[in-house]
């Protein structure tokens, strides 16, 4: 009658905290899968999927993208809720450089990644010396001012926006290249966050006086986790101003900034796995769910408050737990 | 003394709204030296070290450090001149083993400006530090999570933040608070140790005895002033604080 | 033109202060930032709409059933979402967001956009205010945000809930030792917040007509005077309404209307650079708060 569910680490899970863990094809296979399962995935689904997939295989690694560098930043204890600053100010950036001065779209989006970031910090820097959701409202708020402002003043292109963008070089190194991307940074910044650095930006989150107590500004520190998942935005926005050949007001539309927290928050937030995890779950089934139209945004909307209320931990952690731990009833005394 | 001081509070004040939580607080203290400041509960103890820290801005006053004024630099900075302190409410990052909790002071950029002599792999080093303090290598506490720690290596495991950063001036507020008289007596000689390498120790207290039997020199505060200054002993003797403090705590014998 | 333009300004900054108090009011007393708030404030729109159209409820009934109708809804949003959420304010933030998100897209989804959704001005009539031609609606607005504020400062001051509401806002657990119901006040802080979305729906609604635009609309402009004035603070609220709504005003009347956006954006920035916890702002910088 008295039961309760007890959970027990694998055996290799807790050997593989030693050296010893390498011992059999068996066990490195259960170290690596994890790993290997998703740079294979990335490799070989655009060769299967039809033209039409590999579009949406397209905006899941845009849209993964966008979901990492929230959670980067939520880790640091910025909670953003308009990752569309950063996505529109890369594609305005990169168009900006490809429609007026000709820069080929293979050095415009790179620079557009790093000017869109530091204009997106510039307008938040501010804001770094509050905590709480003072962020988050600026950040709110200013994406979608953004937009009246270029519709009021009609500057770059106004209402119309800017068409007639290079493409980039064929539809497989559009592919790739987001791909490569997406993965040089979920693997990159997971090591990062669990350096010494990111350990600080954790620090910074929990207990931002003790970080100070070490001699560290914690504003520098927080200006550059803002400048690094600003750019990352900020690639994700220019990396798509070429793929439609076009930038305009819609980039500061709301979808970039809710699918990506959905994402981060259903995946599992505090795991870029999880974020990355997510944006493979919803965007395809946003895609999945066209006939119902504008229902997918109050889907989102929902799962986002389903999952933050009954599953906080998202479903990359419970996978993971399933995956480590063995579970099992036993009598409670 | 012809020496100039280490630390120097030049009228001190801070105030609230309209409540004075210090005021015109003025003291010295000499490189070496441990000082103990003592107070009843809400006499500004603790606004006193967030002031020197710059925790807290001052409304008036200055802070001298090696003669250089201090009070203008934001704390991060006051703390890579040499000053550190710990803290009353202790908040470790508690799903971290302990010893990770060590990294964040010893990525500060202080470790670099000192061209560290605990140089080398962090994590070794905080492992070090660790059993400095008195967490005992053998049964591994340092690995364990800071949250599953009792207070008494939660107090030390604060100390050691600390000392990671080496500071010249080191500021305890309350760190006996909330511990037992046999965790209070080993973390005592700890003390005693960073006096010998010569580090200068502000310790508030509320522990008299255990602070008596350390201080070279005791100041007292009562409603954000500084109402006594001079020797344990002495200061024991002075009527002013024994109606402010000691006439309502038995401890005195 | 100057006097014209200086009455106009006045009633654009009632309407912000309608816009933003139920928002701050929320902040300010449980600390619960209610992104939902925009929508609320559609949802009594639509809901008063309805039952004019479709019942044969006098109008003022239909204002005060769907007033009440938020009032509950913001009570049960409490209960069974943010109450599991307490304490973890990016939580929060994020559910309220998508609850809103989910009303408004939901509206949009069903199609109530158009110009036939709009609600009844009180009357038609308009007058001459110093040379000026102003409708009774808008003196209506600029007469209601004043009794507004005067009514909420008296409750807050003078009745043992308004003073409880302070008490939270001040200290949460001071409070709870004086068996104040921290989770009650919270509760029906956001009630109250959702309730007066409802009224200024009442009030700010005739002069356009409802659409879930308007819901985004009103919580970037209930965010837009918070960040101004301050979070939480209610001096902050007014003295940043007045200072936006002179600011549209003026930009519109001398520089042009597609401006006023621009300088609301400004004025935002210029706000946070000098000072990033608004003007009136309790949320203290770093050094201050220990």
């Amino acid at each position: 009658m008295n039961q309760r569910k007890e959970r027990i680490d694998r055996g290799i899970r807790v050997r593989s905290g030693d050296v010893f863990a390498l011992s059999s094809w068996r066990e490195m296979a259960y170290l690596a899968a994890p790993r290997i399962l998703p740079v294979a995935l990335c490799l070989l689904l655009p060769l299967v999927l039809s033209p039409y997939w590999q579009k949406v295989l397209l905006s899941v690694a845009v849209f993964a993208l966008l979901a990492i560098s929230w959670d980067i930043l939520a880790r640091t204890g910025m909670v953003s809720l308009g990752q569309a600053l950063f996505f529109g100010m890369g594609a305005y950036c990169s168009g900006i450089f490809n429609h007026y001065w000709g820069i080929p779209p293979l050095f415009a989006i790179p620079l557009a990644a790093v000017a869109g970031g530091l204009l997106s910090t510039l307008m938040l820097l501010p804001v770094l010396r509050l905590r709480g959701i003072y962020f988050s409202m600026v950040t709110l708020v200013i994406p979608l001012m953004l937009v009246r402002v270029i519709e009021a003043t009609k500057i770059f292109g106004g209402t119309e926006g800017l068409s007639g963008m290079d493409p980039l070089p064929s539809r497989w190194v559009e592919m790739y290249a987001v791909l490569a991307v997406l993965l040089a940074a979920l693997f990159g910044f997971r090591r990062v966050m669990d350096s010494d650095y990111g350990l600080v930006l954790r620090g910074i989150a929990d207990n931002d006086r003790s970080v100070i107590n070490a001699g560290i500004n914690i504003y520098w520190f927080k200006a550059q986790s803002l400048f690094i998942c600003a750019s990352i935005g900020a690639f994700a926005g220019a990396f798509m101003t070429h793929v439609y050949m076009f930038v305009g007001m819609p980039v500061f539309a709301l979808d970039y900034s809710i699918l990506p927290i959905a994402a981060a928050v259903v995946g599992g937030p505090g795991t870029l796995a999880g974020a990355t995890f997510g944006a493979f779950l919803l965007v395809p089934l946003s895609e999945a769910l066209r006939g119902i139209g504008g229902l997918r945004i109050v889907l989102y909307g929902v799962f986002l408050v389903v999952f933050i209320v009954a599953l906080p931990e998202g479903i990359f952690h419970y996978i993971q737990r399933k995956y480590h731990q063995v579970e099992r009833w036993v009598e409670v005394e | 003394m012809t020496e100039s001081p280490l630390l120097e509070a030049v009228e001190l004040s801070k105030s609230f709204g309209g409540v004075r939580a210090v005021h015109s607080v003025s003291f010295a203290i000499q490189s070496g030296e441990l000082m103990g400041v003592i107070g009843p509960n809400g006499s500004g103890k603790t606004t006193l070290v967030n002031l020197i820290t710059r925790f807290v801005k001052p409304t008036s006053g200055k802070v001298l450090f090696k003669g250089e004024t201090i009070s203008h630099l934001p704390p991060h900075r006051i703390v890579r001149m040499g000053i550190s302190r710990t803290f009353q409410m202790v908040k470790p990052f508690y799903q971290l083993p302990a010893y990770k909790n060590l990294i964040i002071p010893l990525y500060s950029p202080r470790m670099k400006m000192l061209a560290g002599r605990r140089y080398g792999d962090r994590n070794a080093v905080a492992l070090d530090l660790l059993e400095e303090v008195g967490f005992e290598r053998d049964a591994f506490v340092a690995y364990k999570p800071a949250g599953a720690l009792p207070q008494g290596y939660l107090k030390r495991l604060e100390l050691a933040k600390t000392i990671a950063l080496e500071p010249e001036l080191i500021i305890l507020d309350e760190l006996f608070s909330g511990l037992s008289l046999a965790e209070v007596a080993s973390i005592v000689p700890i003390i005693e140790k960073l006096r010998l390498e010569g580090k200068t120790i502000i310790m508030i207290e509320h522990r008299l005895r255990e602070l008596f039997r350390i201080a070279d020199r005791v100041i007292v505060m009562n409603y954000g002033e500084k109402i006594a200054d001079g020797k344990a002993a002495e200061v024991m003797e002075s009527d002013a604080v024994k109606n402010a403090y000691l006439g309502t705590e038995n401890v005195c014998k | 033109m100057l006097v014209g333009t200086i009455i106009y300004a006045l009633i654009n900054s009632a309407i912000l202060a309608l816009m933003a108090i139920g928002f701050n009011l929320t902040f300010g007393i449980s600390g619960v930032a209610n992104f939902a708030y925009g929508a609320f404030y559609v949802m009594a729109a639509y809901g008063m709409w309805l039952i004019r159209n479709h019942t044969a409820l006098p109008y003022p009934l239909a204002v005060a059933v769907m007033v009440a109708v938020n009032v509950v809804l913001g009570a049960l949003m409490y209960r069974f979402v943010l109450l599991r959420l307490r304490g973890q304010a990016l939580s929060e933030v994020i559910a309220t967001f998508g609850i809103g998100l989910a009303i408004l897209e939901l509206f949009r989804y069903y199609g109530f956009v158009g110009f036939e959704y709009t609600l009844p001005v009180f009357s038609d009539r308009s007058f001459v205010v110093v040379g000026t031609y102003v409708d009774a609606q808008r003196l209506f607005i600029l007469g209601f945000a004043v009794v507004l504020v005067a009514c909420l400062w008296s409750f807050t001051h003078f009745t043992s809930t308004g003073l409880a509401f302070r008490g939270i806002a001040q200290d949460e657990r001071t409070a709870l030792t004086f068996g104040i119901d921290a989770d009650r006040v919270a509760a029906l802080s956001v009630a109250f917040g959702a309730g007066l979305a409802a009224l200024a729906a009442t009030f700010i609604i005739p002069l356009g007509s409802i659409s879930p635009e308007e819901g985004y609309d009103v919580l970037i402009k209930a965010l837009a005077v918070c960040i101004i004035g301050g979070l939480g603070s209610s001096g902050g609220v007014i003295v940043a309404a007045v200072i936006i709504g002179f600011a549209e005003r003026f930009t519109d009347s001398y520089i042009g209307s597609h401006w006023t956006m621009l300088v609301s954006l400004l004025a935002i920035l210029a706000v946070l650079v000098v000072k990033p916890s608004g003007l009136f702002g309790k949320q203290k910088e770093l050094e201050e708060r220990i």
